[in-house]
């Protein structure tokens, strides 16, 4: 049985200052990396040889816009079925520069997982093959799931939101 | 398939035959073609009859969920799962609320455990049915379908006395089920349980053995274990490809782990090795769900958790700290926890993932669904490149995509 301790060691020996943040809600280890790093990282979990993270099973992204200079966070899960071992994985970017390597190359399923962050948040996988929107129309021209766009119509007076309890 | 020999005499000469452009056919598999059993596009490059390349698009019915979820409090957030994979919503409502419980720390009792697991087993088996006489249906072979669909029709019953509804269920609460089981859905279960198994013999014996659904299926639409793990293939899909991966036994939730049952598995990763382990499958659900009934424990069906749980409704007329309660928990102003959790669950098409951030307000700072079918989806054109039309139909039945966990 793998234990977040050991997993978390090895990682902060082979990467050093590059994972940061150690955490872990309701046991699931989770860490923070930087861009530059995530697919070295990736690539460490899934050709380790006792590890074995060799699934992807999820990616997406969250937008922080009180967070200056880390408006935007993109969050990998994976898990090694040898050990049953989940890891979180977030790599934090900012709104002026929303690139990030593309999981591609490691996992074919990065690819519409990417284009679905891409389409929600706008953040762009650089090397992506086919980087297009996946569930929206192609002609839209904002990216909706930006805490900057309320769900309702903005321009109704009616519906107060203290009224709701909002 | 073998050449076609010409005979001399059919042969024109090179002189009369017009000069030959190679040219490749489009053509359009969708949105709305019967075949593909939801509403999603496949542009197909045809050779002939063999398929060059795929590209798919999706999102006809993507309803923004996951933005709708940002406004709403954790209990309204039920009815948008009910509308992913409707062909299993219990699965969906339960993975909810099992998510929300981990969040907030309730513990749920044995006995509301128990009820959801018997409710998420009768609803895989739904799923599952609809999935393998579908396939039937596109391999020619209807009545099967018929005939399991009055399965169905008695599951939907047991739903109904559970929940009222029959399709898009809402079932359960956080902390609990709405309701305990009623002496009428136990008859029910019970009956199930004794009239399902000879209707299910013979839809295999329609089936397992058929040579014509054999020489369909076996070989069509394979894909490897590296492949399949690559593209993030989980479920019935995962295992018929050869890996025992399955969520209820690796992650037990709600008590699978006092069940007997067993995880069948495939080898070639085709067509038919998908039916033959979505088939066993259905044999194992409805064994937990046997052992579930016999076994069920006594006690209350919902946990001990007032903020969080409606009071009956008695209670709230004559008790001022019901009403507040129910006050509350209607206007959605219960107190969460901030934090993040990510808990999964065996869908009827593989891990059905929510990873829910919570930020202490009344609904979800972000909400995120990890749907089998949309991750899976995507090797459809690599496992159809090189057959046929009509193979590639079978072999986008047997992977169960269903619309509305596509897009969700």
């Amino acid at each position: 049985m793998l234990t977040n301790q050991e997993v978390a060691e090895a990682l902060l020996e082979k990467f050093g200052d590059q994972v940061f943040d150690f955490e872990e809600p309701f046991g699931l280890l989770t860490l923070s990396t930087t861009r530059e790093e995530i697919l070295s990282l990736m690539e460490f979990l899934r050709d380790h040889k006792t590890y074995q993270v060799i699934f992807l099973t999820d990616l997406t992204g969250i937008h922080f816009p009180d967070v200056p200079g880390k408006e935007f966070m993109v969050v990998y899960h994976m898990h090694s079925f040898i050990h049953n071992f989940r890891i979180r994985i977030k790599v934090s970017l900012s709104e002026a520069d929303l690139h990030i390597p593309t999981a591609t190359g490691l996992f074919a399923s990065a690819n519409w997982m990417e284009r679905e962050t891409f389409d929600f948040f706008g953040i762009l996988f650089d090397g992506h093959p086919n980087l297009i929107r996946i569930l929206n129309i192609e002609e839209m021209d904002y990216f909706p799931m930006r805490k900057e766009y309320a769900m309702e119509d903005a321009t109704r007076e009616d519906k107060i939101d203290a009224l709701f309890g909002r | 398939m073998a050449d076609i020999e010409l005979l001399p005499h059919n042969v024109p000469s090179q002189a009369e035959l017009p000069e030959l452009v190679e040219e490749l056919t489009t053509l359009n598999l969708g949105p709305t073609h019967p075949a593909t059993h939801g509403i999603f596009q496949n542009i197909l490059k045809m050779d002939g009859e063999k398929i060059v390349s795929g590209e798919q698009t999706i999102g006809y019915i993507h309803r923004a969920f996951e933005k709708i979820a940002e406004r709403r409090p954790f209990y309204q957030i039920t009815t948008l799962t009910d509308r992913m994979n409707y062909c299993s919503s219990p699965i969906n409502n339960l993975g909810w609320h099992m998510t929300v419980e981990k969040l907030l720390g309730v513990e749920v009792p044995k006995r509301a455990q128990y009820i959801r697991v018997i409710m998420m087993e009768l609803a895989r088996i739904t799923d599952h049915i609809i999935c393998n006489s579908i396939l039937g249906v596109d391999t020619g072979a209807f009545t099967g379908f018929l005939y399991v669909m009055q399965k169905r029709e008695e599951v939907y019953e047991i739903y109904e006395e559970m929940c009222g509804a029959r399709l898009t269920t809402n079932m359960g609460r956080l902390g609990g089920m709405e309701r305990d089981l009623s002496n009428t859905a136990i008859r029910k279960i019970h009956e199930f349980i004794k009239s399902f198994p000879p209707v299910l013999k013979e839809l295999e014996k329609l089936l397992n053995r058929n040579r014509i659904f054999m020489d369909r299926t076996i070989n069509v639409g394979s894909i490897s274990l590296e492949r399949a793990l690559s593209y993030g293939f989980t479920g019935p899909n995962l295992r018929a490809a050869g890996l025992d991966y399955d969520v209820r036994v690796m992650n037990p939730y709600s008590s699978y782990e006092d069940f007997d049952f067993i995880i069948p598995v495939g080898q070639n990763g085709d067509t038919y090795d998908r039916y033959m382990v979505r088939n066993e499958e259905m044999w194992q659900s409805l064994k937990i769900v046997e052992q579930a009934i016999n076994n069920l424990p006594e006690g209350p069906y919902y946990a001990d958790a007032p903020e969080y749980y409606l009071p009956p409704k008695q209670e709230v007329y004559r008790n001022m700290e019901a009403l507040i309660y129910h006050f509350k928990i209607v206007m959605g102003e219960i107190d969460a926890p901030i934090g993040e959790v990510y808990h999964a669950v065996e869908g009827g098409n593989g891990e059905l993932g929510f990873y829910l951030i919570s930020d202490g307000g009344r609904a979800p700072y972000r909400l995120h669904f990890r749907r089998p079918s949309f991750i899976y989806y995507q090797a459809y054109p690599e496992m159809c490149k090189g057959s046929t039309l009509s193979d590639a139909i079978l072999t986008m039945s047997s992977l169960n995509v269903i619309a509305g966990e596509l897009d969700a």
